[in-house]
């Protein structure tokens, strides 16, 4: 066997090479090669971590939920944290690589490699947020994943603390065959008239029958009983009540724990993100963090990078928010929606892998009420002609759509037609990360691997 | 004229955005006219066989379709009669999977369908995933979509597919067919969704419906000038060329 030094010097030479030759930011290129070398040096890098690791997974919302709780436990613990999205096992290789003297890992794991991760990595937490449809194409169906998951959670050490998020039927149930922290919403005000069209696990997950909800915030997500065998939300450990919505700049709650209530005010708006901070609140509680430093951490917090961000592009400013299947894209239009949307919105559809190459999902988002509000839709992306008859289809004016499939062009375009004031840019992950690029190329925003030094 | 739409499990068979071809119908037919009463038909409800000028059937995730498995079986002679009076159906993916004879698990055990379409399906190891373009030359006319399933389809001798794989897995990765027709009714592993991409045949359905509605001949609607659709075909036709899946 080579011995863990040398690997380690070879893979961190190969980020830089990575990073030299232009081919992308060197984030999973170095713990690509280690996981060739030595499937098992992730193992022994992880093991030398003196506050262990702690993992956060689920469909939606994983890297702003990590990235918040990265705030918290920031003055506690020196972070080894793939905060630029890298979440397969390369990548949780490459974070460990990158943090020499780092105390505690912090880790978003994409969902499909969370057994594999889990099982090498043996988290001292684990933080499951949510289960929705999202890129068939790449996880298979949504029960292949929930799967997983029970694997993962039966595998975990029975001194590693479970965090769940009881307000989705699936990921609650995970915490009926052991200890867990259990969070969910609990704000009647807030709840959809309705269970929405991209809501997944709708029916009871001991019989089949279909949830009664007292209240559905996001998705799935709310306050579920099935009328016939009874199983219902679990009794919540932490939740948000009273929030404040509305508005584009920020959201509050009060959070309630078993040590006592604190206001919370967070700078990103949007009820997704009240549940990604409850997430973040219960995995740093469970890692020792005060009510004073969760509290204190989330006010600190600022966007995830194309995670309702902003980026001033000389004076005109851009509010990109990442949209990757129905249950997110619907939250972000109903954030844009009920914070008062700007009149120009680019949406940009890409289908690489990354993005899911079926892009069926976009007639399973929600954009009626974003298309009945804004002025002017440019549709770009290799799929630009997809998404513009998704909006034409719902009767959108054809005069009023710009179809534009080359991403700068686009921006450009969207630039111009809200010079001086705001634009905002519903991206899928490669056309973000393009959008991104060209941003930095004129020196509006640092490049993603800059910002994780 | 109102085509009168039956749409089955809709709030089961939902996966692939199969309300987008719902849309697409509804948007072609207003636009020439005539307008599309849709109604969700679920479990437990009573399928009449001629209340309706078109049915639809979506895909759904394995668990919703064992759901509803049952309750197909209990509408098969009402789904029977409707094909035979020349009722148009689109069952896409699991939809078109629960319109055959049979489905056979990877146990082995067999959840029958609605026997509607002439062929049965088996569960298979690997799923076949990927852009698809088909040749339908009974239509002389292209279609472009996605599939995704495990399910390895196989039609009874003599039964027509929907087209010919030019590119992508189709039925069952080496047959070469993908889909099915029998009179009015076709089943595809197409979504996309299929229709906004392939507008011909939104508009063959349409016609096939209108001349269902008034006992009529098909009529031919007014063309439209379908400028996206022709690009989105083009796009995910190039796709299926580029990266179709193949097992060879």
């Amino acid at each position: 066997m080579i011995p863990l030094g040398l690997e380690i010097a070879a893979a961190r030479a190969a980020a830089g090479l990575s990073r030299l030759t232009g081919r992308g930011g060197g984030t999973t290129v170095p713990g690509k090669l280690l996981w060739k070398l030595d499937p098992g040096a992730i193992d022994r890098l992880a093991r030398r971590l003196p506050a262990g690791s702690a993992l956060v997974s689920a469909t939606n919302g994983k890297t702003t939920t990590a990235a918040m709780a990265a705030e918290i436990l920031r003055p506690r613990f020196r972070l080894a944290h793939n905060d630029s999205g890298a979440n397969l096992v390369s990548g949780v290789a490459s974070a460990l690589l990158a943090s020499q003297g780092a105390e505690l890992g912090l880790f978003e794991v994409d969902e499909g490699a969370l057994t594999e991760v889990a099982a090498r990595v043996r988290p001292r937490a684990l933080l499951l947020g949510n289960l929705f449809r999202d890129q068939l194409d790449r996880y298979g169906e949504l029960e292949l994943v929930a799967e997983r998951w029970r694997a993962a959670v039966e595998a975990l050490p029975a001194s590693s603390a479970l965090v769940v998020n009881g307000d989705d039927p699936v990921v609650g149930d995970l915490a009926r065959t052991r200890d867990a922290t259990v969070f969910g919403v609990d704000d009647p005000r807030h709840a959809r008239p309705s269970l929405q069209h991209a809501a997944d696990s709708k029916y009871c997950v001991v019989c089949g029958t279909p949830y009664e909800y007292a209240a559905a915030y996001v998705g799935h997500l709310g306050d579920y009983r099935c009328p016939s065998c009874g199983h219902a939300r679990p009794s919540l450990d932490v939740v948000a009540r009273d929030l404040e919505l509305g508005g584009l700049e920020q959201s509050s709650f009060t959070l309630a724990t078993p040590d006592g209530d604190a206001r919370v005010t967070l700078r990103v708006p949007g009820l997704y993100n009240v549940y990604n901070a409850l997430g973040a609140a219960s995995l740093a509680r469970a890692l020792g963090s005060t009510l004073d430093e969760i509290v204190a951490g989330l006010a600190r917090f600022n966007a995830a990078f194309g995670r309702f961000e902003r980026i001033d592009a000389d004076g005109t400013r851009v509010l990109m928010l990442l949209i990757k299947n129905p249950a997110g894209a619907n939250e972000a239009v109903r954030t844009l929606v009920d914070g008062g949307a700007p009149p120009v919105v680019l949406i940009a559809l890409n289908d690489e892998i990354a993005d899911g190459k079926d892009v069926s999902w976009v007639w399973d988002v929600d954009f009626e009420p974003l298309l009945e509000r804004v002025e002017r839709v440019v549709a770009s992306g290799t799929r630009a002609a997809e998404l513009a008859l998704r909006c034409t289809y719902a009767g959108f004016p054809a005069e009023r759509l710009e179809v534009v499939p080359q991403l700068e062009r686009a921006l450009d375009r969207g630039l111009e037609l809200r010079a001086g004031a705001e634009l905002a840019v519903l991206p899928t992950y490669t056309a973000m990360l393009a959008l991104r690029r060209i941003l930095a190329t004129r020196g509006h925003v640092a490049q993603y691997w800059e910002r994780a030094a | 004229m109102k085509i009168r739409v039956g749409h089955l499990y809709p709030e089961y068979l939902n996966i692939y955005a199969d309300r987008g071809n719902i849309a697409v119908l509804a948007r072609r037919a207003e636009w020439r006219g005539h307008e599309l009463d849709v109604e969700a038909i679920s479990v437990g409800d009573t399928l009449h066989a001629d209340a309706y000028d078109l049915l639809y059937v979506g895909g759904g995730q394995d668990r919703e379709q064992a759901l509803v498995a049952v309750d197909v079986a209990a509408k098969a002679d009402a789904l029977r009669a409707a094909v035979e009076d020349d009722v148009v159906v689109l069952a896409v993916c699991g939809g078109y999977q629960l319109l055959g004879r049979f489905y056979r698990d990877r146990q082995g055990h067999e959840l029958p369908g609605a026997d509607v379409l002439p062929l049965h399906t088996v569960a298979g190891e690997r799923r076949m995933i990927g852009d698809v373009l088909l040749d339908c030359a009974w239509a002389g006319r292209t279609l472009a979509g996605f599939e995704n399933h495990a399910g390895r389809t196989y039609l009874d001798a003599g039964a027509e597919p929907l087209g010919r794989v030019v590119d992508g897995f189709g039925n069952d990765g080496a047959s070469g067919f993908e889909g099915c027709r029998r009179a009015n009714a076709f089943g595809t592993y197409l979504h996309g969704p299929l229709l906004p991409r392939n507008p011909w045949f939104a508009d063959e359905l349409l016609a096939r419906a209108l001349a269902h509605r008034d006992g009529g001949e098909r009529p031919a609607l007014a063309p439209l000038a379908d400028v996206l659709e022709a690009q989105a075909h083009e796009v995910s036709a190039a796709r299926a060329r580029s990266r179709g899946g193949r097992f060879f």
